[in-house]
């Protein structure tokens, strides 16, 4: 099967049918990262330009990562150092960049929607590596990755996601995801964290994390957006830690076979506790490996693999 | 080319289940008669066909010498030269060879021996695995038309073929039956 899309935007757009292409792929991709030689020649004379508004270690390196042991020659551009400083803007920066023939886009924007206008404008594949607080579709296929190699299926779990979801374009993408592969998601945070209407994306919600992880199999924290506390979201971080926290208290509350889950990076103490993150339970450098598989998966089929 | 489409394929049976067992047989004699025993030889299977092949082919030679040897199986697809351009396109399929290949004797098995481009992907991979002493390569059938300076060291059965017949081998695994028929292409 061929993926029939010039661009990854979001999960979306994405059909149960090509997510678990995009999974199978991944999966064997897998492989390749524990060779002594992790590179194939596949992608041999092709150009990956990852270009980063945003502050990124673990997606930008990932993309670097999985673009390199596929054989393509990959450029990183950082808007800090580039023409974007002089004032440039998105679309001639674009317009830029395609004059320089790369076959693939990969772009993390403060904004929602820059992804989206980019793919409308240049020909090449673009491939939305976060933006704004919209989509994260590449984390939300790693983490569904995760969850079927370690689980051994999607449909049918019980997933709970908690933190600040209003803000969170992790959780958004898992949702859509989650849903559309059969599984039941749960989310919970204070409510001033929890969009009004959200249930309308197919999900439960809970403000009490016993409530919501007592008969989850799958745990996802978020990051609390630490930068965001200007905005009087939650009165301190202690506060949030001792209601929304993931801690050794609450966690034996929780089903004996539950793993947990983190985009990273992570506040240690503060919406996950150190034992939990380190601990046995914990899924967290999991994903950051599967993070490299799929996004092999998705630069292969977006070149024109299958 | 319409017309083509609605006539009836013609498809001949050119080796049967018999025939196939006692090719694979053989092919497990002339390895171990090549190669002295089974120092160092490991047995690697193309994904799909060639894999239970080699599947067999272990089995044999493991159950002459009463000790398993080391098996693998090579998904090829990465290492296409056709991989972005050919309308065709095989899913990409698992790589699992968990030992290194270096100073070993590999047997590389495929079901049909074409054009060679197959095994010229496959010792591009192998050689990302380490540096094997040497490599052999052994076929079912070996149907001619080679584009690329390969050839078979351990042969079932040469088959003359037109470049536009296909060569199917159906083994039990996949299929249900063992047989090698050869028909029309598909147009």
């Amino acid at each position: 099967m061929k993926l029939s899309k010039k661009d990854i935007l979001g999960i979306k757009d994405l059909s149960r049918e090509e997510i678990n292409l995009i999974l199978d792929t991944a999966e064997s991709f897998l492989e390749v990262s524990t060779r002594k030689i992790k590179k194939v020649p596949t992608l041999r004379g092709k150009t990956i330009i990852n270009f980063f508004f945003e502050a990124s270690t673990r997606t930008k390196t990932s993309f670097e990562i999985a673009g390199k042991r596929l054989s393509a020659d990959t450029v990183n551009i950082s808007a800090t150092t580039s023409s974007v400083v002089k004032g440039e803007t998105l679309t001639d920066t674009a317009r830029t960049l395609e004059a320089m023939n790369p076959d693939i886009i990969v772009i993390r924007h403060s904004a929602a929607g820059a992804p989206h206008m980019l793919a409308r404008l240049v020909k090449q594949s673009i491939i939305n590596a976060g933006d704004g607080a919209h989509e994260h579709p590449t984390q939300a296929l790693l983490d569904m990755l995760t969850i079927k190699t370690e689980k051994g299926r999607i449909a049918g779990l019980k997933v709970v996601i908690a933190g600040d979801i209003a803000h969170s374009r992790v959780a958004r993408s898992n949702i859509l995801g989650l849903i559309e592969m059969g599984a039941q998601v749960t989310v919970c945070g204070p409510a001033m964290m929890i969009p009004r209407d959200i249930d309308k994306m197919g999900v439960s919600v809970s403000y009490h994390m016993n409530d919501a992880i007592k008969d989850a199999d799958i745990i996802m924290m978020l990051r609390i957006q630490l930068e965001r506390q200007g905005d009087n979201l939650f009165p301190s971080d202690r506060e949030y830690s001792n209601y929304f926290s993931l801690n050794n208290r609450n966690i034996k509350i929780a089903k004996p076979d539950v793993l947990v889950m983190h985009p990273g990076p992570i506040n240690r103490g503060i919406e996950i506790a150190p034992d939990i993150a380190d601990g046995v339970k914990s899924l967290i450098l999991k994903q950051v490996t599967n993070g490299v598989a799929v996004r092999m998966a998705l630069l292969y089929l977006l070149a024109g693999g299958a | 080319m319409s017309e083509g489409k609605e006539k009836m394929k013609t498809k001949k049976v050119v080796m049967n289940a018999e025939e196939i067992d006692r090719s694979v047989t053989r092919i497990a004699c002339e390895i171990l008669e090549a190669n002295m025993g089974i120092e160092d030889l490991v047995i690697i299977g193309i994904r799909a066909g060639g894999m239970f092949l080699a599947k067999r082919l272990r089995d044999k030679i493991s159950r002459t010498e009463g000790t398993e040897i080391p098996f693998g199986i090579l998904d090829i697809t990465l290492y296409r030269d056709d991989i972005l351009t050919s309308n065709r396109k095989p899913t990409l399929g698992k790589t699992d060879i968990s030992f290194s290949l270096d100073l070993k004797k590999v047997i590389l098995v495929d079901d049909v021996l074409f054009t060679g481009r197959t095994i010229r992907a496959a010792m591009d991979a192998l050689i990302d695995f380490g540096r094997p002493k040497l490599i052999q390569l052994a076929v079912l059938i070996d149907r001619g038309h080679r584009e690329l300076p390969i050839r078979a060291d351990f042969v079932g059965r040469n088959l003359p073929s037109s470049f536009w017949e296909e060569v199917n081998v159906c083994l039990t695994e996949t299929t249900g039956n063992d047989e090698v028929v050869i028909e029309e292409a598909k147009l």
